[in-house]
């Protein structure tokens, strides 16, 4: 059931869905935003990226194994709270650079948890709906 | 603080090469080592210094999330540590490929990490948060590999856990309406300057209802015997010795910490409950013949002497619970494993297939006696100093009628022990011996090396009872007396 | 509207503990999830309702007006939900792979794991 408007539009949405995602990522600390919803929206993307051609294409276009992601998420959330312990406070303290960046504004350890969390989104979501999508491919052979 | 990210870290590079059996052995083994070292540390640490905290993310006490580590949690972080070793070092020999494959390691190291969590955390919802996790990763180790047995016993340990949930929220939820905050220790002051007009003890039953629930009290233990018997014995052993211990630690943390406005409604209820879980649990190992199951019917009611301690709510009561409860998880774990060793070298699980083990396998006979005789109390054993503790006590507040139900379950937990004893050990070999394959020798080395190690634990305990049950008292009184732990999470003075 | 809401709550959890009391397993996990929404509704509403500001420090500002919406249960129900939902899905799963294997949908049927003749 490959209809050829929803090709056409994926080819034109899939790019600015995953520049939005990371549009929220980086904005999210002092508004609306964050790793979640970013993770969500870049899901989304592959997901409709899914539809319009096949769970396959999807996987190939993504790279890496869904649980890679999930696990290389976690690794750069566990990351960000070394810092803190290596500075002699708890675990996760926050800390920020004192050079304001444009766009991104002032890096942080908080930057790369949120990015951990947008992986960790986007593996489990891709994980979940590739593998209900590829049942149903199944059942339809 | 360590405790939790050692396996988190091993589970997360576990993830990462997905699939790769011999890598995930290996960071599981270092894992488990690394929680061992880091335990031990903690326990000495929190010995010496008193209770430790640390507040996540710098957040200041109340309103962040804060770790605490005083004795009880450290003696449990550590038997968490020797027992997730032991079967993880007997799973290397006993898992199939298939489960290997599809992450029986980084599941078992998300539990433990949900099980530290658990001891350690300050808080009453991230209690719940690490209660979640625990679950997901049991569930998925239980539903692992999924045989129908397997399924429908997961299905009903889902349901009621599902259930349990869904009581502790709403738990969480009055308490927080009541008093503004979850932080263990600002609740504990709140509650105790808390009038009668609050609804505390309406709040306490929510979270006795689900901790009961966890840890297999008496009207809601049903699950129990209906799953734990039907994954592999790698996976059955770690639920049985720390699942339900974990739901008992929390009964014990929020119990003495938080509800004890009215100790002779809430502690009178646990009494009564522990009296009959007591005794239904070790009638209903009375009536099966699958070796498995008889144990997991012990579980239950050995449970009972750890809430009777809580329920009786003395010092010296509550050092006999915490001291039982490190004698209980050593046993029980060792008893799992060996249940696997006798489906091993005798081709079965149930009673009435097995027989004249003794003569082939002398040292597995021996595994099995020593454990065996000390769940059910045998005097120089370890079992029999938790058990008097607990007995001394109730007979000294006068509750003739429950002391004699613990010690009559007392003798039928060694009357069901010497019937596996005779039917399994003594006689000619069982109908099932014929099916019997060889062990390799490495194969060897790892299942019996795990089985002696946690064997040779409990004898330790046994011969060092005196000096263990000291470190029992002094984290019991840690327990019963909260000024300490709510000076060591929200500073001097408060 | 606290008075609607806790109608509300109470309704969703009889309607769960009902569903739960059927026989069905589907049955049994919508009433699961039924039961969690009515807790995470509850904890919503101890919280105090108040047509508020957000918690959110605007731009330049050292702090928030009063009055404003306590942010913590919101929190709390946040990560509620999403742990939830990570139960329910696992759940829905398990319940297919036991139907398949039960080839039933009734409560009654699941008794392989009381029964040693179907333990292989």
């Amino acid at each position: 059931m490959t209809s050829i408007i929803l090709v056409v539009a994926t080819r034109l949405i899939f790019p600015l869905m995953l520049m939005f995602s990371l549009f929220l990522l980086l904005r999210g600390h002092d508004a609306p935003g964050g790793g979640f919803v970013g993770g969500l929206m870049a899901a989304s993307a592959f997901a409709l990226f899914a539809l319009a051609t096949s769970v396959t294409r999807a996987r190939d276009a993504l790279r890496r194994s869904t649980f890679r992601l999930i696990g290389i998420g976690l690794l750069f959330a566990f990351v960000s709270g070394l810092p803190g312990l290596f500075a002699g406070s708890p675990f996760l303290r926050a800390l920020w650079t004192s050079t304001e960046l444009p766009v991104i504004g002032k890096l942080s350890s908080v930057l790369l948890f949120d990015t951990g969390v947008l992986l960790v989104v986007v593996g489990v979501t891709l994980t979940i709906v590739f593998a209900m999508a590829e049942a149903d491919e199944e059942e339809e052979e | 603080m360590l405790p939790i990210l050692i396996p988190f870290l091993m589970a997360i590079l576990s993830i990462i090469n997905w699939g790769n059996r011999v890598l995930h052995r290996f960071l599981a083994l270092a894992g488990s080592v690394g929680l061992l070292f880091a335990a031990l540390a903690l326990l000495t640490t929190v010995n010496e210094q008193g209770i430790l905290s640390s507040n996540i993310g710098d957040w200041p006490a109340p309103f962040g999330i804060v770790l605490v580590a005083d004795l009880p949690a450290a003696i449990m972080i550590l038997m968490a540590a020797i027992v997730g070793l032991a079967v993880l070092v007997y799973a290397t020999a006993s898992m199939d490929k298939g489960r290997e494959r599809f992450g029986y390691y980084p599941l078992i190291l998300l539990l433990l990490m949900g099980m530290c969590g658990a001891f350690l955390t300050g808080d009453l919802f991230n209690l719940y948060v690490w209660f979640e996790i625990m679950l997901i990763a049991s569930f998925a180790l239980l539903a692992l590999g999924g045989s129908r047995a397997q399924l429908e016993g997961s299905v009903k340990y889902f349901a009621l856990n599902l259930l349990v949930s869904a009581f502790m929220l709403t738990g969480i939820g009055l308490l927080y309406g009541m008093t503004g905050s979850l932080n263990l220790a600002a609740l504990a002051q709140t509650l105790r300057a808390a009038g009668p007009e609050q609804p505390v003890t309406t709040v306490a039953i929510f979270f006795m209802i689900a901790f009961g629930i966890k840890a297999a009290m008496f009207p809601l233990y049903f699950w129990l015997p209906a799953s734990y018997h039907t994954p592999p014995v790698a996976v059955s052993a770690i639920f049985a010795g720390l699942l339900t211990k974990v739901g008992v630690f929390a009964l014990i943390r929020v119990f003495t910490l938080l509800f004890v406005q009215d100790t002779a409604w809430t502690h009178g209820l646990l009494l009564a409950g522990a009296a009959l879980t007591m005794l239904s649990g070790v009638l209903g190992a009375m009536a099966f013949d699958d070796i498995r199951r008889i144990f997991a019917f012990h579980i239950i009611s050995q449970i009972a002497y750890m809430v009777l301690g809580l329920a009786l709510f003395v010092p010296m009561a509550l050092a006999g619970t915490i001291f039982y409860m490190v004698h209980h998880i050593l046993v029980i774990v060792s008893l799992f494993l060996v249940s696997g060793l006798i489906a091993r070298a005798g081709g079965s699980y149930f009673k009435a297939q097995l027989g004249g083990l003794y003569g082939t396998r002398p040292l597995l006979a021996l595994l099995f006696l020593v454990p065996a005789l000390s769940l059910s109390g045998v005097p120089p054993l370890s079992g029999f100093w938790a058990k008097l503790t607990l007995l001394r006590v109730t007979l000294a507040q006068e509750l003739w009628l429950v002391a004699a139900i613990a010690l009559l379950v007392g003798l039928l937990t060694l009357f069901s022990m010497v019937r596996i004893w005779l039917s399994a050990f003594w006689g000619p070999p069982g109908p099932a011996a014929a099916s019997v394959t060889p062990m390799r020798a490495g194969e060897r080395r790892a299942l019996y090396g795990s089985t002696l190690a946690l064997v040779t634990l409990t004898l330790a305990l046994s011969l060092f009872a005196g000096p263990a049950f000291e470190l029992a008292e002094r984290a019991s009184e840690q327990l019963l007396d909260p000024a300490g732990y709510i000076a060591a999470v929200l500073g001097e003075g408060s | 509207m606290e008075v609607a809401l806790a109608i509300v709550i109470g309704a969703l959890y009889a309607a769960g503990l009902y569903m739960m009391l059927r026989r069905s397993m589907v049955k049994l996990i919508a009433g699961l999830v039924l039961l969690g929404y009515a807790s995470n509704l509850l904890i919503f509403v101890v919280s105090r309702l108040t047509r508020a500001r957000p918690p959110l420090v605007p731009e330049g500002a050292q702090g928030i007006a009063e009055p404003f919406a306590d942010p913590v249960p919101q929190a709390l129900i946040l990560t509620a939900i999403v742990i939830g939902f990570g139960l329910q899905a696992f759940a829905l799963v398990l319940v297919r792979r036991a139907y398949q294997a039960v080839n039933n949908d009734d409560l009654d049927q699941v008794t392989a794991s009381d029964r040693p003749d179907l333990q292989q």
